[in-house]
């Protein structure tokens, strides 16, 4: 078995039932796999949900965490999309500490991200940033030369190309 | 009595009564009164049987369940009542057994308060159930319900619980008794794929030293007559699992038993000189494989199972058939050619020879002379149930099970208790057969209570109690890999079984000497007034062999007592 740890992106469509969430979770704590990120939100119709997970763990645990995921009855189906070209956005806010005087230098870094300000004071602003995961990374890292106050990321979401489902 | 359902018990019980159930074993209380009382006030069918601990219960559904093969119901109250299921529900989970579970429950807009014996079921069980409802609406009731029996017994079985808050089922019923299920997310692995059963075929027809390894999957999918087709077309030995005993008749001159940790010495040796494997339904359980990486090292492995997760859980199979085990094998008989296989099946016979099951008949009294009188005498016919332990082992290896259904034991769990009542819900499920239970007096001692429901009802149990003294399967590993220290296994303080059967108003009977094991089985299997106890007074300290340590090869077989002191086993338990 391979031990490396790999981050993979997991999607589930699932009926809209309560206990749904645990027993997914369920299935991931068992195996010893972190959740590092989780989106849930309904699907279009309002009877099932969409999941997001992002996890990470050894790829030949992964294999059998989706058929366990998908075996359950309220999971119509469960798919992994690590490296399989899919579509992963995610949205970050994040508040810096930044006076006026360097503010003009905050801006530049965030319109080069193509980051929204949300918030402006004397002394701080929100900022927000969509894009794939790695992108949120960069650009905390650039960033992270002002203060930091807080940072609130809403975790991958992801969605299959052309015909594919997710 | 009035057939008018005006509220959400009577709706239950008029839903189980539609599918069929015939019994209910359980134990009431608060929250469940409006469904006890439905129980009285709707008219219906379904016996009820009050048990006298909930475990009992859910272990008699479970042994009605695998007897019969259809599924039973236990109705229990909230909190405590529930709780005392777990165990029960575990156990059926892992064997796969189909059930449904209903408890009561604190009122809706208690629930997350603390109220008077609120637990939360449906939270504690959901790792050991297949499903779970808590029901929120009672015209909510016959779909689940309906959704439940649908769940619990298709694909691979398992419990459902369905927790009914008490508002909810005394509630006032206004909806159809005949809704329709709703589970677009439950998917059903029955077809077979013919490419891949082209492919089985080949490999089969190509292989020298071919082995069937049939478990419980074969048993659930009721696969015998197919199987026994196959094996015969083609001359293939098979060795069945713990569960799959009986699915194939272990006095055929192709069955090589029993494999595994206490599986017989030729079984084992087929396992690791086989040049193909055909694995129908068995999820490779750690106690049969011993050490994951060495098993059926070179040889081709295929496994048909209808669970799609146990493909490449405990072992990476070269060919994947995920489907019912008996259309797999029906599609599988039509390409496999007839086949001799005479140099590889005489090769075995060798075997059966050289390490045939064995105990001596004289000196102090053995469990496997009671078991195996007991076999001879209902020629391999009777349903036979098991606890867990030395004697469980010995049952398995010395009661030669004929058909299918005839043989209850807690495999995935080891459930001590299980076995007594098991064989009450067998014997509900099938008055006219013999039931023979045969118990450690540890295990018994956790459910012997369900005396009283034996005696009430009068069943043909015949309660056989191999009696050691000891928490004997423990007390053997202690000998054997912990140099002899015994630690927690001295049952002192055993009571007078046949007294303590004969106050619940069970015939008894002792059994000491190996003179007296004829007779004594004699007038017991003659005995039909109702359940009897054999208690039988064996050797304290006698050991199961063959003995694969637990997490060793099956190469490293222990066919007799080891000589030479053993290293403390790898294996999980
Ligand atoms: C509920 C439960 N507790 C503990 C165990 C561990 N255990 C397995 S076998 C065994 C000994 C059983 O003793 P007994 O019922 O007398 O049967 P014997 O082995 O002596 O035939 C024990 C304690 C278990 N399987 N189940
Ligand atoms: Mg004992």
């Amino acid at each position: 078995m391979s031990m490396e740890k790999e981050i993979h992106t997991v999607s589930v469509y699932v009926s809209n039932k309560p206990g749904a969430l645990a027993r997914i979770a369920q299935v991931f704590s068992r195996r010893g796999y972190n959740i590092e990120s989780l989106v849930v939100s309904p699907a279009f119709d309002g009877h099932f949900s969409r999941m997001t997970i992002g996890c990470s763990g050894s790829a030949d645990g992964l294999d059998q965490i989706i058929k366990q995921v998908d075996k359950l009855v309220d999971v119509l189906r469960c798919i992994d999309h690590t490296n399989d070209g899919s579509v992963v956005k995610e949205m970050g806010l994040i508040k810096l500490e930044v006076s006026s005087d360097a503010r003009s230098e905050a801006l530049q870094i965030a319109e080069h991200y193509g980051c929204k300000t949300i918030d402006l004071t004397d002394q701080s602003m929100i900022i927000q940033v969509v894009g794939n995961p790695d992108k949120i990374d960069a650009l905390e890292k650039m960033i992270g030369k002002f203060r930091i106050v807080e940072l609130v990321r809403t975790g991958k979401v992801v969605m299959s190309r052309g015909n594919e489902c997710t | 009595m009035p057939n008018k359902i005006e509220e959400g018990g009577q709706a239950l019980i008029k839903c189980l009564e539609s599918e069929g159930v015939e019994y209910i074993f359980g134990y009431s209380g608060g929250a469940a009164i409006p469904i006890f009382d439905a129980l009285v006030t709707t008219e219906n069918n379904i016996e009820f049987v009050l048990v006298r601990h909930e475990q009992g219960a859910v272990h008699m559904a479970d042994g009605y369940a695998r007897a019969t093969g259809k599924p039973a119901v236990v109705l229990v109250t909230s909190g405590p009542g529930a709780t005392n299921t777990l165990t029960g529900i575990m156990t059926a989970h892992m064997d796969s057994v189909p059930m449904i579970v209903v408890s009561g429950q604190a009122v809706s807009w208690m629930l997350g308060k603390d109220a008077f014996q609120e637990a939360d079921i449906f939270g504690i069980t959901m790792p050991v159930v297949k499903h779970s409802y808590l029901v929120k609406e009672t015209n909510d009731i016959p779909r689940i319900t309906r959704e439940a029996f649908h769940i619990a017994t298709t694909g691979r079985p398992g419990p459902v619980l369905i927790d009914i808050p008490k508002d909810v089922s005394a509630g006032p019923f206004t909806g159809d008794l005949r809704a329709e299920m709703d589970l677009p997310g439950y998917r059903l692995n029955t077809d077979v794929d013919n490419d891949v059963i082209l492919r089985i075929s080949e490999a089969v027809a190509k292989a020298k030293r071919p082995l069937i390894l049939a478990g419980h999957g074969a048993m659930i999918a009721q696969a015998d007559d197919v199987l026994m087709a196959l094996a015969e077309k083609a001359n293939i030995p098979v060795t069945s699992t713990l569960l799959g005993k009986g699915i194939f008749p272990e006095s055929h001159r192709l069955s090589l038993g029993m494999l595994g940790m206490h599986g017989t010495a030729y079984a084992n040796k087929a396992v690791c000189e086989c040049d193909l494997i055909l694995n129908v339904g068995s999820r490779f359980d750690d106690r049969i494989l011993g050490q994951p990486d060495s098993f059926c090292q070179d040889a081709t492995i295929v496994h048909i199972d209808i669970d799609a997760a146990e493909v490449g859980k405990m072992i990476q199979p070269q060919i994947a058939c995920v489907a019912d085990a008996k259309m797999a094998l029906e599609e599988l008989i039509k390409h496999v050619p007839v086949m001799e296989h005479t140099a590889w099946n005489k090769h075995l016979d060798g075997y059966k020879k050289a390490y045939p099951l064995k105990f001596k008949r004289q000196g102090g009294l053995k469990m496997q002379h009671v078991i195996d009188e007991f076999y001879k005498q209902t020629e391999g016919r009777a349903c036979v149930s098991t606890d867990v332990g030395q004697h469980q082992m010995w049952a398995a290896q010395f009661y030669k099970n004929e058909s299918r259904y005839d043989w209850l034991s807690s495999g995935g769990a080891g459930t001590m208790g299980f076995g007594f009542p098991a064989s009450i819900g067998a014997a509900f499920g099938r008055r006219d057969d013999i039931h023979i239970c045969f118990v450690g007096d540890g295990g018994f001692q956790m459910t012997f209570f369900e005396l009283a429901t034996v005696a009430i009802h009068k069943l043909p149990v015949k309660i056989v109690v191999l009696n050691n003294h000891y928490l004997g399967m423990v007390r053997q590993w202690q000998e054997l890999f912990y140099d002899d220290r015994m630690s927690g296994v001295d049952l002192e303080g055993n009571p007078d079984f046949v007294k303590l059967a004969e106050s619940f108003g069970v015939k008894g009977f002792n059994l000491r000497r190996p003179g007296d094991v004829k007779r004594v089985v004699e007038t017991a299997l003659a005995y039909n007034e109702g359940p009897c106890l054999i208690n039988c007074e064996v050797e304290k300290t006698d050991n199961v062999y063959p003995m694969v340590p637990a997490g060793a090869a099956l190469e490293a077989m222990l066919v007799e007592a080891p000589t030479q002191k053993m290293a403390k086993p790898t294996g999980s338990t």
